[in-house]
């Protein structure tokens, strides 16, 4: 079996977002970078389809020379090689630019699963999988908090709100999971090591054969208009007791007004 | 509970410009170990003890370890993170690739270590006490003990322990009792009892290797008298699984100060038949070489853990005094309470802490740089940092250790009243740290190590050349760094006197063993400043450069604060180096107390 792992290069969750005011697009190489937690995932998912059946994993990520630490870590967890689609045109792209490039990177190579992480961290869209999937034809079977791969068949539980349904399909399908589908391990020390040695595979757009003018900013169908930094939280309320247990009265009333009771 | 930030900056600075990790790749053994690789690894070994193993120590504290019928049962959570770091593979850092290690060199084993320990003291220590055992049977077990047991125990899937004391034997090795059987098949049958064991009874693993110090009814009196066994918990089955179980059990676990779930056991071999079956390691009457390859791995560990606990807990204090306001300081607006980290006197106890710790881990990571200088060089040269080494050895256990408590203390004190109450956990640090300075030769041993046997390398002079040697690391004249190096300088020439007035007496055992506690104080604080004064030789030229330039000159300061303000204390215990034995026999042992 062979399985794709897309990953993403996004800011570090515990440090500061910057945003270029001019491009008013993500600065990457500012403050610190990470793989993106969610792809963690991903990747375990894949590391037990490995560690059953063999599988072959590659991990493909759309990015500049800096993001080649993301790969290496991804590759720390005993996965096989990958590959890298890189190219200036490709910088500013929105989602759906994103997705033509990860279609064109797939349409290249042989698969059975391509397993994403259901959103990024730093852009929170939840459309790349989706997209991906459209572009290919194949079938999407997104927010999974539960895959099995049984033959040429595969089985998620996709959640919602209310639960989750199942939802069935044959191989090859493109797969995004949510969080609870399993505890990621930690990276082996001996799997960092090797990560070094792991075949990376670099591909331009020409090497794909996608049409620069259709990703980048320019081509983007999404605009960013306008932006603003989170505003900084407000203090919290105190209440205080006068020593006839009015405080418990003073709670009641604010929970009521929260719509919390 | 509260997070633990692994100090990884810190770490680099000391590997690169302190003791020159960069030597290590030029050498044969170690050209893999390029330094980039290194961080790297370092970065995801801190990530994993901050959050696998930092979130299990308040646990520890508060469960602990309990014994039932024999078994003894850890905390959930500790479960889970021992499993979490069998599978990450950590623990086989710097054991030989042929058992499935990385072949990586002491130092950087244990920056990890640091870090592990700094995350949960008490789980550390199991790892702690495997990797001694590793160590012992590296260099004294037959190939056939090391094929057997060997890759589980370098992988830490199987746990080990370290067997010395008995209730007459403790610092006097020599005493113990235990006594061990030939049998005809070439194995052993051991019976006693030994007390004290650190990890003797666990749920961690399923198996135990227990190296237990015996004597054979042939035995000669003494230390000369002991062999090591190998006596594992289960015996093992054709397919070498463990099967069944040896007659060792655990009769009951200490009620202890601190490290609540590092079981500390009451061993029995052989009560239930002819000895517990176990297996020669080394040569008969030989055991004590074995052990102390062990026990000189674990007591430099031991000394690391002063360094960590010490950064564990301080990183704690500063975060409170940055929260916790309290006070007018000088210059802050009257009628606004300022934070206390603003009180000169808190800050005070923060940069001395940080200071000292600074200065136990340059000298902890010299210690393991020259024992691995030591294994990857040959001849004479090798035989040098052999002796620097074991010079090295007792001022890392003992001296860090007892920093380990101060600073663990001070750290309460930034607390103030927070610090006394459980609650914040800062307090646990502390009564964790207080078991390092007694276990693994208690301090006192090592203060009479050093001016027994180590004072004496060379017929007497080997001391005061590496004392020489040590001059040219305070040598850098740039005025920036200049009363940085006239400060060293200063305690360098008192421990030459004092050395000089040791070698001296050295026929007057009971006035050089009186001097000895202070003189090992001494010793490590003057040693500690000429490796921080190489680092600030080094901060500087990276100021000079423009590289991270605050960070370097927080180097600098702390370099001098303890040059000019810890090393003196060195004028304080010179005369306690010299006073002889006079008063503390002046009194009978009834006058005492
Ligand atoms: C939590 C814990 C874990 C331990 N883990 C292990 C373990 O895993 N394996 C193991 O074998 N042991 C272990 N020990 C035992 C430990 O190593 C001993 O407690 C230690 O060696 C001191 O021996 P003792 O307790 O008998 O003290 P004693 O030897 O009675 O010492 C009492 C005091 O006298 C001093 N003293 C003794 N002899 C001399 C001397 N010749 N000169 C000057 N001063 C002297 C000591 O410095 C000390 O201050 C552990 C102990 C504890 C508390
Ligand atoms: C077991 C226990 C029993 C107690 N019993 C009583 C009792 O019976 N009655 C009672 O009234 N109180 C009692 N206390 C309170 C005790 O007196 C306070 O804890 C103590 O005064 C310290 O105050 P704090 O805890 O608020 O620490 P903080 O004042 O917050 O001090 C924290 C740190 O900041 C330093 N610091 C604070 N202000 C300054 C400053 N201006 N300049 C320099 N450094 C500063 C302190 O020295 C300390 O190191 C008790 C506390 C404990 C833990």
């Amino acid at each position: 079996m062979k399985v794709i792992v897309p990953v993403k290069r996004v800011p570090d969750t515990a440090g500061d977002k910057v945003i270029d005011a001019d491009t008013k697009t993500m600065d990457r190489d500012a403050g610190e970078t990470v793989l993106c937690p969610v792809n963690e995932f991903a990747i375990e998912e894949a590391v037990k389809l490995k560690e059953a059946t063999g599988a072959e994993v590659t991990v493909l990520l759309i990015g500049p020379d800096g993001a080649q630490s993301t790969i290496r870590k991804a590759l720390s967890y005993g996965l096989d090689g990958a590959i890298q689609v890189t190219d200036d045109a490709i910088s500013g792209s929105d989602a759906l630019g994103t997705a033509r490039v990860i279609a064109a990177a797939l349409a290249d190579v042989e698969f059975d699963v391509v397993i994403f992480g259901n959103q990024s961290t730093d852009a929170r869209t939840s459309l790349v999988p989706a997209a991906v999937a459209e572009l290919l034809d194949l079938p999407s079977l997104t927010y999974a908090r539960f895959m099995e791969i049984d033959g040429d068949a595969i089985t998620v539980h996709r959640e919602h709100e209310e639960g989750w349904d199942v939802v069935e399909s044959t191989l090859p399908a493109v797969v995004s999971v949510v969080e609870a589908i399993n505890e990621p391990r930690y990276p082996n020390f001996k799997g960092i090591m090797a990560a070094k040695s792991k075949p990376l595979d670099v591909k331009s757009l020409a090497d794909l054969g996608v049409d620069a003018a259709a990703v980048g900013a320019g081509d983007a169908a999404a605009t960013m208009y306008a932006f603003e930094p989170r505003p900084p939280k407000a203090a919290g309320t105190i209440v205080t007791d006068d020593g006839s247990g009015s405080a418990a009265d003073d709670l009641a009333d604010w929970m009521e007004e929260q719509k919390f009771i | 509970m509260t997070d633990y930030t692994p100090p990884l900056r810190d770490i680099r600075f000391v590997l690169d410009h302190v003791v020159d990790l960069d030597r290590l790749a030029t050498l044969d053994d170690y050209a893999h170990v390029d330094g980039d690789l290194v961080m790297g690894l370092l970065d995801e070994a801190g990530r994993f003890t901050a959050s696998a193993l930092a979130p299990a120590n308040r646990d520890g504290d508060t469960i602990g370890a309990t014994l039932h019928d024999g078994e003894v049962t850890t905390p959930d959570s500790w479960k889970k993170a021992y499993d979490d770091y069998v599978a990450a593979g950590w623990g086989a850092l710097q054991h030989p690739a042929a058992y499935g290690g990385g072949d990586f060199p002491l130092v950087v084993a244990n920056a990890f270590k640091e870090m592990m320990t700094a995350a949960n003291m008490a789980f550390a220590l199991g790892p702690l006490l495997t990797t001694g055992a590793v160590y012992a049977m590296l260099h004294h077990a037959s190939d056939e003990l090391q094929q057997t047991w060997l890759p589980r125990m370098v992988s830490g899937e199987w746990a080990g322990t370290m067997n010395l004391t008995e209730p007459q034997a403790g610092s006097d090795v020599g005493a113990l009792t235990t006594r061990a059987e030939r049998v005809e098949d070439g194995t052993y049958r051991i019976t006693g009892q030994k007390i004290y064991i650190t990890y003797g009874e666990h749920d961690l693993t399923d198996q135990i290797v227990h190296l237990v110090l015996a004597r054979l009814p042939d035995a000669p009196e003494g230390t000369k008298g002991i062999s090591l066994f190998l006596v594992p918990k289960f015996l093992l089955d054709e397919d070498g699984q463990p099967a069944e179980r040896n007659d060792v059990t655990c009769v009951s676990i200490e009620h202890k100060v601190g490290i609540h779930a590092s079981p500390t056991c009451v061993m029995a071999y052989g009560e239930d038949g002819d000895g517990a079956v176990g297996w020669l390691v080394g040569e008969e009457h030989d055991g004590m070489r074995a052990m102390f390859t062990m026990m000189n791995d674990a007591r430099l560990q031991v000394g690391l853990q002063g360094l960590a606990i010490a950064e564990r807990a301080h990183q704690q204090a500063a975060d409170y005094a940055r929260e916790r306001r309290q006070g007018t300081a000088p210059g802050a607006e009257r009628g606004t309470q300022s934070p206390i980290v603003d009180h000169p006197d808190v800050r005070r106890m923060l940069l001395d802490s940080k200071a000292r710790i600074e200065a136990m881990r340059v000298l902890t990571y010299a210690n393991a740089m020259a024992i691995d200088l030591a294994d990857a060089l040959d001849g004479d040269e090798a035989a040098h940092w052999q002796k620097v080494a074991d010079l090295y050895t007792p001022l890392s256990k003992a001296w860090c250790t007892d920093l380990g408590v101060e600073v663990a203390s001070t750290a309460i004190q930034v607390h103030g009243g927070m610090g006394y109450v459980e609650e914040t956990g800062v307090a646990q640090h502390w009564r964790d740290a207080r078991i390092a300075p007694i276990y693994e030769g208690t301090n006192g041993i090592q203060a009479l190590d050093l001016v027994g046997r180590k004072l004496g390398y060379d017929g007497g002079e080997f001391v005061p050349s590496h004392l020489a040697s040590l001059r040219d690391d305070v040598a850098d004249d740039r005025d920036e760094l200049a009363s940085t190096m006239a400060g060293v300088a200063a305690g360098l020439d008192v421990l030459e006197e004092t050395t000089t007035w040791l070698l001296e007496h050295r026929a007057d055992l009971r006035d050089v063993f009186a001097g000895a506690t202070p003189y090992l104080r001494l010793f490590a604080t003057v040693v500690a400043g000429t490796l921080l004064a190489r680092g600030a030789s080094a901060a500087l030229d990276q100021v000079e450069a423009g590289v991270d330039v605050d960070f370097h000159r927080a180097k600098l300061t702390t370099a001098r604060y303890f040059a000019e303000q810890v090393v003196p204390e060195v004028h304080a215990l010179a005369p306690r180096v010299t006073a002889t034995a006079r008063d503390l026999f002046a009194l009978d042992p009834d006058q005492l107390g």
